[in-house]
């Protein structure tokens, strides 16, 4: 298999409130392999930004690691000092946020904000900087870069504003760059041009990076391997084409079942049934099992393990063993 | 921006007008005559009719008005009735201890209650966030005139620390400003406490911290300037409360300051004195709030094109 690049193993991050703990990401493992585009996928609330979170060490209190590690390059994240940490971010790992209109400091000039990255990282002079800072805006795409650097975010576009943050998440030339829902809050032509600069970023200088997103057209078009996510755990993984093609959990079919197919003449959407599930009160078993169409017995008193379907392809559910043996 | 702040000098300069016109109406309104009150009560008739005619008093309002305006454009403030000295004298004598007073409150309440509350909010729901809560809550709910009784009787006639029988140097300003200062950095630190703690949730914030910054550059480059724009605006605001502290304070530390002058002027009716005080302190308040509205054109970009 690919080098990886990161590894994360068994991660957990808790919330610890006064009404009980919530497990935003439980015993999640994945790995992102060099120069590859991963993608976590799932619904609003299932914890993709705070494994997102947990591994930029950006976990709000009440928001802790509880256990698990997270390799970069063999390097486990969790066990660095606060110093050593701060180094890996914006320097081997970034991250570039949902919401461009918020993401950026409303009284700084953005051009600024970019080369405060490098100044952070890098021994240059602030000429040097600049400079650097005006390539990384002409090459994700930013017209009149000089004139752009002296803006203030509140005098550029949405999508303007998204690349200037792809341009701090890039501009330290990092190994992995996280993109936590990037395109989420633009519109839809904005939105192609801002994946395709991802995508030709990633393919360009060898960058690593870990997609999320809740729609599932983004993923199929950017991603090399998928991580479907669902209350906190990883039910279903596997290389983009086999997850598309043979998706095996029932949460998986019912997104892909969800997608508009323009091409389909159909009178409803199909939907998943019911709703998320408050993490604090999971159901005992599988944390699916109350919208499952193919529930069984044992998924409503004991918790699946990720079954390994070989090649990549593993899926959290009791489907293969135990329905076989009682649906014969 | 230039052009904003020029509107925004232009703006006091119409406000300063209307309120000298305010303080000339009030002050003749209020009842009491200003020929009997400066003459006493026996002054013959003919004095009357030669200063009513002196002091223009039977001329028609506007006449009155424009002399008033000619004379405050020229620092021409009349000589107060009781004291027999120029007002301009004598608010110049008293304006230096006034601005000891001021200043030292105001760093007390500026300085003291911004640490405060950026301790605060960065160690939220920590003992010194408690603490310093605790004392702010105080500061905002006692009075001015009580802190100035209890510290003076304490600090001064209990323990001695301090000498409190009249300002002699410096360190006759501690007590008095402490007094006038708690109030102010009460709401100070609440307020930092507060914006900051909501600043230290926005997204930018992340992504500061997301580009490896420590926690000091994230406060101080981004986070502070960000929470610092409410507290100016009332800052600025306290700058009135200060100096109507002041007036409290200044009577009883017993401080010859433009406060205690003002008290006098009101006790013995000596109208140019009130007159001048009045609008020396309205100046200042309108100056106060002139400099913080340029201060936050300055800070926030977001204010320069819309104003
Ligand atoms: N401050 C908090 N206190 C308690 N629980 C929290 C807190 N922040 C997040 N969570 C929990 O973490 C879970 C996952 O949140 P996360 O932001 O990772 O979702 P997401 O998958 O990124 O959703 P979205 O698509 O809306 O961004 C939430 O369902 C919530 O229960
Ligand atoms: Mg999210």
């Amino acid at each position: 298999m690919e080098e990886k690049l990161l590894e994360i193993n068994h991660l957990k991050s808790y919330f610890f409130t006064r009404k009980g703990v919530s497990p935003a990401v439980d015993d999640v493992s994945l790995a992102v392999p060099k120069g590859k585009i991963v993608g976590i996928v799932g619904e609003s609330g299932c914890g993709k930004s705070m494994t997102a979170k947990s591994i930029m060490d950006l976990l709000k209190y009440p928001g802790r690691i509880v256990e698990g590690e997270i390799l970069l390059d063999g390097k486990d994240l969790t066990k660095l000092s606060a110093r050593e940490r701060r180094r890996v971010r914006g320097e081997d790992v970034s991250m570039i946020f949902q919401e461009p209109m918020t993401s950026l400091n409303p009284v700084v000039k953005v051009g600024k904000q970019v080369r405060e990255a490098i100044l952070t990282h890098q021994k240059v002079d602030r000429a040097e900087a600049k400079r650097r800072v005006l390539e990384v805006f002409r090459q994700v795409g930013i017209s009149e870069p000089e004139k752009r650097y002296e803006c203030y975010p509140h005098e550029l576009s949405g999508g303007l504003r998204q690349r200037v943050m792809i341009a701090m998440a890039m501009v330290c030339r990092p190994k992995l760059m996280i993109a936590d829902e990037p395109t989420t809050a633009l519109d839809v032509t904005i939105e192609a041009q801002i994946l395709k600069l991802i995508k030709t970023l990633c393919e360009t200088t060898g960058m690593s990076c870990l997609l999320i997103s809740h729609n599932l057209g983004v993923i199929a078009q950017m991603c090399d391997y998928v991580y479907v996510m669902y209350a906190g755990k990883i039910v279903e993984q596997g290389d983009v084409f086999t997850l598309f093609d043979h998706p095996r959990h029932p949460y998986t079919q019912g997104l892909l079942a969800s997608i508009i197919h323009l091409d389909e003449q159909r009178e409803r959407l199909s939907t998943i049934p019911g709703m998320v599930p408050n993490l604090m009160h999971l159901p005992e078993g599988c944390a699916f099992c109350n919208r499952c169409g193919q529930a069984m017995d044992c998924c409503r008193t004991k918790k699946p393990e990720l079954y390994d379907l070989g090649g990549g392809h593993a899926f959290r559910c009791f489907l293969p063993g135990e329905s076989e043996a009682s649906h014969a | 921006m230039l052009k904003s702040i020029g509107k925004r000098v232009l703006q006091t300069l119409v406000v300063l007008f209307c309120v000298s016109l305010l303080i000339f109406i009030l002050l003749r309104i209020i009842p009491g005559d200003a020929i009997t009150t400066m003459m006493g009560e026996h002054a013959n008739a003919e004095t009357i009719e030669r200063l009513t005619k002196e002091m223009n008093l039977d001329k028609p309002f506007y006449v009155q008005f424009a002399s008033y305006l000619r004379d405050i454009c020229t620092g021409n403030f009349g000589s107060s009735y009781t004291l027999n000295k120029p007002v301009t004298e004598l608010i110049s004598a008293a304006f230096p201890n006034t601005v000891m007073l001021a200043v030292f409150a105001a760093l007390i309440a500026w300085v003291i209650g911004m640490v405060c509350g950026i301790i605060a909010a960065v160690r939220k729901d920590g003992i010194l966030d408690r603490l310093f809560m605790g004392f702010s809550l105080l500061g905002v709910s006692i009075p001015v005139f009580m802190v100035a009784m209890l510290l003076q009787y304490l600090v001064g006639y209990r323990l001695h620390w301090v000498d409190i029988s009249g300002v002699k140097n410096w360190t006759g300003f501690i007590l008095p400003a402490i007094a006038l200062g708690w109030n102010s950095a009460g709401s100070i630190a609440r307020l930092t406490r507060s914006t900051l703690v909501e600043v230290l949730q926005e997204d930018y914030i992340d992504t500061a911290k997301a580009k490896g910054l420590g926690q000091g550059a994230v406060l101080l480059l981004h986070a502070l300037r960000n929470a610092m724009l409410p507290v100016i605006t009332m800052m600025a605001l306290q700058i009135s409360s200060l100096l109507s502290g002041a007036v409290i304070t200044e009577t009883i530390f017993s401080i010859n300051g433009v406060g205690r002058l003002a008290v006098d002027a009101i006790t013995s009716r000596d109208i140019p004195l009130l007159q001048g005080t009045v609008l020396f302190t309205t100046v200042i308040v309108i100056v106060g709030n002139l400099i913080a509205d340029c201060l936050y054109t300055v800070l926030d970009p977001r204010i320069r094109k819309g104003a």
